[in-house]
């Protein structure tokens, strides 16, 4: 069943597209891959998508619903991790965790969210008081409160170290294990190979490949007598017109 | 409970852990009555100058102008313009909640620590200095109701119009400042010079001022002030809703 149907999707900001006639569809039970370099259209993408932000072109529709459509109903069923987003510096974990389940008419059980992401103990912690990982876990949490059926994930670990990241992918795993489809913008290629079904890898505003990763690899074969990995493939397919 | 009344609990709760804005919103305008009070004995002193008043009893109505401006262009514009900065709005816009509703939850969280603000320093002059009151108290409720709402209007515009927080708390402090000579907060009663004056009648917080003055001395407020602050909460206010950006 598909889940996400992307068709021709264009953003401008003034005389600039970049975004650029995307297309592609995520189906059900999917970690769907945005695989590209800062700048190549992926936030917008998924904003856009989200309903946060509104296409010059194109139509976008999630199970069925067109995003320009019914605002409420397209939220309950997306939970969104925003890539720059944080709280009100006073505001505590499990208040922020009870006042958003409190807009969802069929909420997960906030404590038990908080247990899944490892935040059980700063439930009385205030957002400023987190470390950059623990802020993290808890936008995921945020995401999933309302029980989604699509999670968007923008750049969850960027900045975190790497035994947090490590984590976050485990987490992802189980979100999606739940049978939540899982939308993952990432800039890392490790973080795409591991944990993406299938990869649309972004330039400039385009996709200029939609595959597996393994497939992606593949088609690259061997680069200087060795097997090629993911970072040769996404090389290989990106930054075509620039100088280098 | 909606989504307003919970985010407004959830706010209110907010802005009493944020020693700055409960401290000006709640406190300072008592504090500020107390402390000028006792400072300079005269103030407190029935005085012929007066017509035999207190003072300080010309001084009250203007301290409720002060209040309403301070809390609005400090506490209400950089708390407006760091939600928008730091993405708790675009964040609720991702949730069945509009932000918009965070906003209605900010402006009542900040109307109730106005009016709780001015009931305490009512009090307390009552209680320090034996002064009786404001002499007409519905329409010192709509003065002070007009005059809030058109700062909040002014505060909301500022937010809209300004790129980041710092801006915005640099255009509120460029506000906030002759604001306050025109609410007579350095010359109260019929102390502000004529011309000064006929430039107050059309401030926002100067127009506020004057009818809060006259409502506190039993009379009604000119329909000149009324008319002024009613028109800068209604422009202010539209030219915000359409100007402000979520992101
Ligand atoms: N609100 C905006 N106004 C103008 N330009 C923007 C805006 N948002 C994004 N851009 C530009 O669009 C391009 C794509 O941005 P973005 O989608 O954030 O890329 P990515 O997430 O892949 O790093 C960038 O060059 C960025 O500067
Ligand atoms: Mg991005």
């Amino acid at each position: 069943m598909t889940v996400i149907e992307v068709n021709g999707l264009t953003k401008r900001y003034g005389d600039r597209t970049v975004v650029d006639g995307v297309s592609f569809t995520v189906a059900e039970g999917e970690i769907f891959g945005i695989l590209g370099e800062n700048g190549a259209g992926k936030t917008t993408t998924v904003e856009c998508i989200s309903g946060l932000r509104t296409p010059d072109a194109g139509t976008i529709s999630v199970f069925g619903l067109d995003t320009r459509g019914d605002r409420e109903q397209l939220r309950r069923l997306i939970g969104v991790q925003l890539q720059e987003s944080q709280l009100q510096d006073r505001l505590r974990v499990g208040e922020a965790m009870q006042l958003y389940s409190s807009f969802y008419p069929d909420p997960a059980d906030w404590r038990e969210l908080l247990a899944a992401v490892g935040l059980t103990e700063q439930v009385r912690m205030p957002y400023a008081k987190l470390s950059g990982g623990q802020k993290q876990r808890l936008s995921i949490a945020l995401a999933l409160i309302g029980n989604p059926r699509v999670a968007i994930l923008d750049e969850l670990t960027t900045g975190l170290d790497p035994r947090a990241r490590r984590e976050t992918w485990k987490l992802i795993r189980q979100i999606r294990d739940r049978g939540v489809t899982v939308l993952l913008v990432t800039h890392f290629m490790d973080e795409a190979e591991r944990l993406c079904d299938r990869l649309a890898v972004f330039d400039g505003g385009r996709i200029v490949a939609l595959d597996t990763p393994a497939a992606l690899i593949a088609n690259v074969g061997d680069v200087d007598g060795y097997r090629a990995n993911l970072e040769d493939a996404f090389l290989a397919l990106t930054g075509t017109g620039r100088d280098n | 409970m909606s989504a307003l009344t919970r985010l407004a609990g959830s706010e209110a709760r907010l802005f009493l852990r944020e020693p700055m804005s409960f401290f000006f919103a709640l406190a300072f305008p008592t504090v500020l009555v107390v402390v000028l009070g006792n400072a300079i004995p005269a103030f407190s002193e029935p005085s012929p100058d007066f017509g035999g008043e207190r003072p300080i009893n010309l001084y009250l109505p203007v301290v409720l102008a002060l209040a309403v401006g301070t809390v609005t262009m400090t506490s209400l514009l950089s708390v407006l313009s760091q939600y928008r900065e730091r993405g708790v709005l675009k964040r609720l816009a991702t949730t069945p909640v509009k932000p918009s509703t965070l906003i209605g939850a900010q402006l009542a969280v900040n109307i109730a620590a106005l009016v709780a603000g001015a009931a305490l320093m009512m009090a307390a002059a009552a209680v320090v200095f034996g002064s009786r009151g404001p002499e007409n108290w519905p329409a010192l409720l709509v003065a002070f109701l007009l005059g809030s709402a058109a700062m909040i209007g002014v505060a909301l515009f500022i937010a809209a119009v300004t790129p980041n927080a710092r801006a915005s708390a640099g255009v509120g402090s460029l506000v906030y400042f002759p604001m306050l000579f025109f609410a007579g907060v350095w010359t109260p009663g019929d102390m502000m010079p004529e011309g000064a004056r006929r430039v107050a009648d059309f401030t926002p917080l100067g127009a506020a001022s004057q009818a809060l003055q006259d409502a506190w001395h039993g009379g009604w407020p000119q329909p000149l002030h009324l008319a002024v602050t009613a028109a800068y909460a209604v422009v202010t206010g539209i030219l915000a809703i359409r100007l402000f950006r979520w992101q």
